[in-house]
């Protein structure tokens, strides 16, 4: 196993979540295209710190469960918000939601 | 004793200024008040006048002196004094018991008026300024006082400003006096320049004692002829006679006031009082200013004289006659005679107010009849006025032996005498005698002889409260000549300084015989010209051309119109095309160039700033319109949009490295 390959993964990971996040209508799966980002960015984290110079500390580790913890935060946020928003609009489709046109 | 009268010396001016500002402040609520008021004044003016004038008789010469610093700029001081000598002590006597007859007079001829209380204020302002003329110690002073005895004089002679006329002859008598003090302020500063003082008397350093006059060299002459103007514009004298006739418009006390106490004494007094300046470099008593003054003074007392003769308004007579006075004294002065001229100056002031409180008393019985050829035969209706009246003309007319006027006259008929210039003066003199003899017996026949003409009135005496006035001037006018007697010439010696003598011989004279004869001569030639008193005045009769030339004043006024006046009425004229055309034009030149900028900037405004703001605002609206399209408000273009940008950084950084 090599660092391109781990790359490789996170890359399409990332490319993955990204289209679920454009692509999905539902504020959930929006929600979850995110976390997926979010999970590719963590497999750099670790792969860039498997691979590197200074293996001794954890560094990489420490950075990816930082960021999990953040991303927990987030995730709770964000479901809170899609609730609040059902709430008021009676729907989860991202297109009805269009308040802030210009 | 004199520090004290001369620390409060000044109390004597004060008093009837205060009495004045007093009256006005009453208003018009006590009309009866403002008359005693002005009367108290004046007599306490003539009891502390009485007091100042004591000191002067004891020691010969004496001069008291109280200047004091008016106000200091840079390290030059202003200093301004007061000055008790027996000239101003002499006038001060003079002018307050005139004055205080002239009130009391008032009191009765003016009752009906309803303007009383200020017309008092007045008379009492003007009696105190020309007070303050006579003991000011200062040219600057004095020519404070002076413009305030104009200012009194334009007050009353413009009394009843209803009358158009009256507010004329009051405007006429204060421009023509300005003229005069034009320049009588230049020689005041021109005294000022050289001498560096303006006091007349300060130990030594005043601008009348020899320090001073050493210091003005030959400019005494311009000085003393700029002064000169002074006298000339107040004291009538040719060519700013002008005004003296016409202030007759101001109430009979008024005319008595500015004729004999105040006004027109002030211009005589001046000489009188600067006359060391006039003196300065004499030679044998002769300097070319002094010559300067004789001939003015000839002109106009000849000229005034032969007016006089010709006059039907009886006031107008005696003002031409108070011209001719004043031009004698004047020739006096000039001639060296200083004590002379201010002791006929004395006399006059009392016969002449005798004179215009006769004619006032006169006038005001005939319910305000002024012209002589309507009235006749009064001297039975009215007894005192008439005795009164014969006194004065006397005295005017220089009758000598018992009336003031004589004495005096024959003391500045003999200084014209032995005047080492010319004799031509003295003769002229000589004729304007006969001619005073000659207008005043021609009035007093008009008015108190004959058969009355004016049928219809009846007239009776004045009450008391003017025949009294009457009688004390009269008597004043006889008990001077006590004093003015060559056997015992006290008041000269008064003036002078010296100690009178007695010497009884010097009472008959070849002299006093001839103007005695000349006198006569006078008065006959009236009695046998208008005894017959018909229509027509024999003048007119037998001399018409000469007699319209006197009637008109010699066309002097009318000279006066064509030149002087139209030259003023052709500059006004010209300054004010000036105005309308060139000034105007200009202006409204500029206001166009401005008015064509502002159009200009309008123009900008509207077409340019205006307009680049509207397409700014329209591009920003479309720039905007645009923009609005990208807020979709939906979540995902969004995102899109940052993923896109995004990918173009990192392709930018692959790109680039």
């Amino acid at each position: 196993m090599t660092l391109s390959t781990l790359l490789v993964v996170s890359a399409t990971l990332f490319c993955l979540g990204l289209l679920a996040a454009l692509s999905r209508r539902h504020a959930i799966f929006i929600l979850i295209g995110i976390e997926m980002m979010l999970a590719a960015a963590n497999i750099n984290f670790i792969a860039f710190w498997r691979f590197g110079p200074h293996t001794a500390h954890p560094t990489g580790v420490i950075v990816a469960i930082f960021a999990i913890a953040i991303a927990a935060a987030e995730a709770a946020v964000g479901l809170a918000m899609v609730i609040a928003v059902y709430r008021h609009f009676r729907t989860t489709n991202v297109d009805q939601f269009n308040q802030l046109k210009g | 004793m004199n520090s004290w009268i001369m620390n409060t010396v000044w109390l004597i001016p004060a008093t009837p200024i205060v009495v004045a500002l007093l009256i006005l402040s009453l208003g018009k609520t006590a009309p009866g008040l403002s008359a005693v008021f002005a009367v108290i004044g004046q007599i306490a003016a003539l009891i502390m006048s009485f007091v100042a004038f004591f000191p002067t008789l004891h020691a010969h010469g004496f001069r008291g002196v109280e200047n004091f610093t008016w106000f200091v700029f840079g390290n030059q001081s202003l200093r301004i004094g007061f000055v008790l000598d027996p000239l101003a002590a002499a006038m001060m006597m003079m002018i307050t018991l005139v004055g205080l007859c002239i009130f009391v007079f008032s009191i009765g001829y003016m009752a009906d008026d309803k303007n009383l209380s200020r017309f008092f204020a007045y008379l009492s302002f003007f009696s105190g300024a020309m007070l303050g003329v006579v003991i000011a110690n200062s040219l600057l002073l004095l020519f404070i006082f002076w413009e305030l005895v104009g200012l009194a004089s334009y007050l009353l002679i413009g009394f009843w400003i209803e009358r158009p006329s009256a507010a004329a002859a009051a405007k006429k008598a204060f421009i023509t006096t300005r003229v005069g003090d034009m320049g009588f302020f230049l020689g005041i500063l021109w005294l000022y320049h050289n001498s560096g003082t303006l006091l007349f008397y300060d130990n030594g350093h005043g601008c009348l004692e020899s320090a001073g006059l050493a210091m003005l060299g030959t400019s005494a002459t311009f000085i003393a002829l700029l002064i000169f103007c002074g006298a000339i514009g107040k004291s009538g004298q040719f060519p700013l006679h002008v005004w003296l006739p016409d202030a007759m418009e101001g109430p009979t006390p008024v005319s008595a006031l500015i004729h004999a106490a105040t006004m027109v004494a002030a211009g005589v007094f001046l000489v009188a009082r600067v006359y060391p300046i006039f003196s300065v470099g004499a030679i044998n008593g002769v300097t070319s200013s002094l010559a300067v003054v004789v001939w003015i003074g000839v002109i106009t007392g000849l000229m005034a004289a032969l007016v006089a003769v010709a006059q039907s308004d009886i006031k107008r007579i005696l003002a031409y006659s108070t011209v001719s006075q004043l031009g004698l004294m004047m020739v006096s002065l000039g001639v060296g005679g200083v004590a002379a001229g201010i002791m006929h100056l004395l006399a006059h002031g009392f016969f002449k107010a005798l004179l215009f409180l006769g004619a006032g008393s006169v006038i005001h019985a005939l319910h305000h009849e002024q012209d002589i050829r309507k009235m006749g035969g009064l001297r039975r209706a009215m007894p005192v006025t008439f005795a009164t009246y014969a006194i004065g003309m006397m005295a005017l007319s220089g009758v000598p032996f018992f009336f003031s006027g004589g004495w005096t006259k024959e003391e500045v008929l003999h200084a014209t005498s032995s005047w080492p210039s010319s004799h031509i003066p003295h003769y002229l003199m000589l004729v304007g005698v006969v001619l005073t003899a000659l207008y005043m017996s021609r009035q007093i026949i008009y008015v108190f002889f004959g058969n009355r003409r004016a049928a219809e009135e009846h007239p009776h005496e004045s009450r008391h409260v003017m025949t009294i006035p009457l009688i004390v001037l009269a008597v004043c006018a006889i008990l001077l000549s006590v004093v003015l007697t060559p056997a015992w010439p006290w008041l000269e010696s008064y003036l002078t300084g010296h100690a009178p003598q007695f010497d009884s011989r010097l009472l008959f004279q070849p002299m006093i015989l001839f103007s005695l004869g000349l006198v006569g001569t006078g008065i006959a030639l009236g009695v046998w010209m208008y005894h017959r008193t018909g229509e027509l005045d024999p003048l007119q009769r037998k001399l018409p051309a000469l007699f319209r030339f006197l009637e008109n004043k010699m066309w002097i006024d009318e000279i006066y119109d064509r030149t002087i006046i139209a030259l003023g009425a052709l500059f006004a004229w010209l300054s004010d095309w000036m105005d309308r055309y060139v000034w105007d034009g200009i202006v409204r030149d500029v206001g166009a160039i401005g008015q064509l900028f502002g159009k200009l900037t309008t123009g900008t405004d509207e077409r340019v700033i205006n307009a680049g703001v509207d397409e700014g605002t329209v591009g920003a609206q479309g720039f905007g319109r645009v923009m609005s399209r990208w807020h979709s408000g939906q979540i995902q273009p969004y995102l899109g949009a940052v993923a896109l940008g995004m990918l173009a950084l990192l392709l930018l950084y692959a790109w680039l490295g």
